[in-house]
């Protein structure tokens, strides 16, 4: 035998075969350690929540019968045996889904827009100055946290009712949501170029612009898609409190009880996002694409 | 004259330039060597100020470079022109564009943001990379030159800027021995028809010697060296580069980095970043 494994005396195989399994052991008993303790945290989290798992047994034959109603039209019959009847109100409806689309794609170019213009002096790379980056770090943690819903319940108050609040909504938490995905791509960059064009004595958003910016425009296209198929989801029930879209016409249908208009607008609120999704996917694998093949 | 004032470069506990004292008059070539992580590249670094100074100080004339600020700063940057290893160009622009990013200190912000270069700057440009056989290649992308050509669009770079003084990183560090030669004569008919001052690092003793008029050898940040070059005794090349004098001298070549190894990793880092 001639391999440098078999060679060794017998009595160091033992001592390093030992060592091995202690280790191991030592392993399996940290993973069993760390399953008992999240075990405990889930009982105690249920606990605390008054989460009753009998009760939700019991009341589980009330969601699906609600499933079972909306799909039945007033006159008992299935909503698929008259589907003119069941999308009665389809031109109202889709007025109303353009709107909702509108307002998540203009929402999410105006928060793109300004992330853009700040994500730059937010990255640790390109903006040294820590009283610019940290606060404006803060600041975009402020827009991303506070949910949307909360952003357009206080605009509606301000504005009135319509689509201006839930635009405005949209754009700020995806200023917050996109401002930091951007930050992190910039300071990940090549900083060979932005070198090159600061020692030509050019401005700071000169050098931005030349030697940062074109590194990371494919990805920041692809997260702005991103966050246009989030936004058309969060968009579709901004009209819940009144921040326009079909999210108005849908908990009005639900507060009524007109059963069959609640299923025909979450199909189409389901069949957008769905089309959408695979569109925006397509647009960011293709990118993708093309940026790998440089 | 561009002096140098008792600079220090302090990195964490490494002294990365320890006291450096120098005064180079306007017109000289002065080849600045020593063995890896000697401190060259940090003190070019702070004469253009990509870096700031610990201590000591950098004047050009009566300029307190180091004390500059804001515009006054891009001013100096400007005027010391800056070569790199890598080139340091912007990979997705044309090699027209990276030239006349040179222009970006004369132009006002919002009309470099837009490229809207005046006619006259775009001359200047062409002109510079016609000098160095470039002319015809201004429409391509910078990053599908080889890397001799990418170092020619730098230095074109660096003319357009119309500088006092140029500092070169290792500008052949990177470059095969046919580009290592037109990149030296380019620095040198520079230097001699142009009259700018260059302040070259160089890790090659040879090419070093052939090209200036000054060595300047430095080790763990200090200056060990300053003279002609015929002046440098082999026991002071082995002091500098901790080798056998011999050695060094009869290197036949310069350590480099193979271009398609450097294109290589720059293809990887480039799909890595994509993902
Ligand atoms: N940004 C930095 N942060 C920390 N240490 C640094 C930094 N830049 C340089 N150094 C250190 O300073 C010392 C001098 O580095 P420098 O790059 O100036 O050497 P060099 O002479 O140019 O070497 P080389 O020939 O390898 O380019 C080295 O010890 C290096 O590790
Ligand atoms: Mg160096």
């Amino acid at each position: 035998m001639v391999t440098a494994a078999s060679s060794l005396p017998q009595r160091r195989v033992e001592h390093l075969d030992a060592a091995y399994r202690t280790a191991v052991r030592a392993k399996r008993r940290r993973a069993l350690l760390f399953a008992a303790a999240f075990a405990v945290a889930v009982i105690l989290a249920a606990i605390s929540a008054e989460v009753d798992l009998l009760k939700l047994a019991d009341k589980i034959g009330n969601f699906t019968s609600y499933l079972g109603r909306i799909f039945h039209l007033d006159d008992g019959r299935l909503v698929f045996a008259d589907i003119g009847e069941w999308y009665w109100g389809i031109s109202k409806w889709s007025r109303l889904l353009l709107e909702t689309l509108i307002i998540a794609y203009v929402g999410t170019a105006l928060g793109a827009a300004g992330a853009l213009l700040v994500c730059f002096a937010a990255a640790a790379n390109l903006m040294p100055k820590a009283w610019i980056r940290v606060p404006l770090r803060r600041f975009l943690e402020f827009c991303r946290t506070v949910p949307e819903l909360v952003f357009a319940l206080i605009f509606v108050i301000a504005f009135g009712l319509g689509p201006i609040p839930g635009l405005l909504a949209i754009a700020i938490h995806t200023f917050g949501a996109l401002g930091k995905q951007f930050f992190e791509v910039a300071e990940n960059i090549d900083m060979k170029p932005v070198e090159g064009v600061t020692a030509t004595g050019a401005s700071w958003p000169v050098a931005v612009r030349f030697g940062a910016l074109p590194q990371v425009a494919a990805n920041f296209v692809s997260y702005a898609l991103l966050r246009f198929e989030i936004n058309v989801r969060g968009a579709s029930i901004l009209g819940f409190v009144g921040a326009g879209g079909i999210g108005q016409d849908l908990i009005e249908a639900i507060r009524k009880f007109y059963y069959s208009d609640v299923s025909a607008i979450l199909l189409l609120i389901i069949a957008t996002v769905v089309v959408i999704d695979l569109v925006t996917e397509q647009v960011r694998h293709r990118l993708i694409e093309v940026e790998a093949r440089r | 004259m561009l002096q140098i004032q008792g600079l220090t470069k302090q990195f964490g506990t490494v002294r990365a330039v320890d006291g450096v004292t120098l005064s180079v008059p306007p017109g000289q070539m002065v080849g600045v060597i020593g063995r890896s992580g000697a401190g060259k590249s940090t003190m070019l670094r702070l004469i253009n100020r990509l870096e700031d100074p610990t201590e000591g100080r950098v004047l050009f004339g009566d300029l307190d470079v180091s004390a500059l600020k804001g515009r006054g700063l891009r001013g100096w940057r400007a005027r010391c022109a800056m070569i790199f290893q890598q080139f340091n160009l912007v990979g997705r622009l044309d090699v027209l564009g990276n030239v006349l990013l040179g222009r970006s200190y004369a132009v006002a912000t919002p009309r470099a943001l837009l490229k809207l270069w005046a006619e006259q700057d775009k001359a200047i440009a062409l002109s510079a990379l016609e000098q160095f056989d470039m002319g015809l290649l201004a429409a391509q992308r910078a990053d599908t030159l080889s890397g001799g050509q990418q170092q020619r669009v730098a230095i074109a770079r660096a003319l357009v800027q119309q500088p006092d003084v140029i500092l070169a990183d290792e500008p052949i560090a990177s470059l095969d021995p046919r580009n290592t030669r037109t990149v030296m004569d380019a620095l040198r008919r520079i230097n001699q028809e142009l009259g700018i001052t260059v302040l070259c690092n160089l890790h090659d003793l040879d090419i070093a010697k052939a090209y200036c008029d000054r060595l300047v050898g430095m080790a763990a940040g200090k200056v060990v060296f300053d003279g002609r070059p015929e002046s440098l005794t082999e026991s002071e090349a082995h002091e500098l580069y901790g080798l056998e004098a011999g050695e060094v001298i009869d290197l036949p070549m310069p350590v480099q980095v193979p271009a398609h190894v450097a294109s290589a990793r720059l293809a990887d880092r480039r799909a890595a970043s994509a993902h």
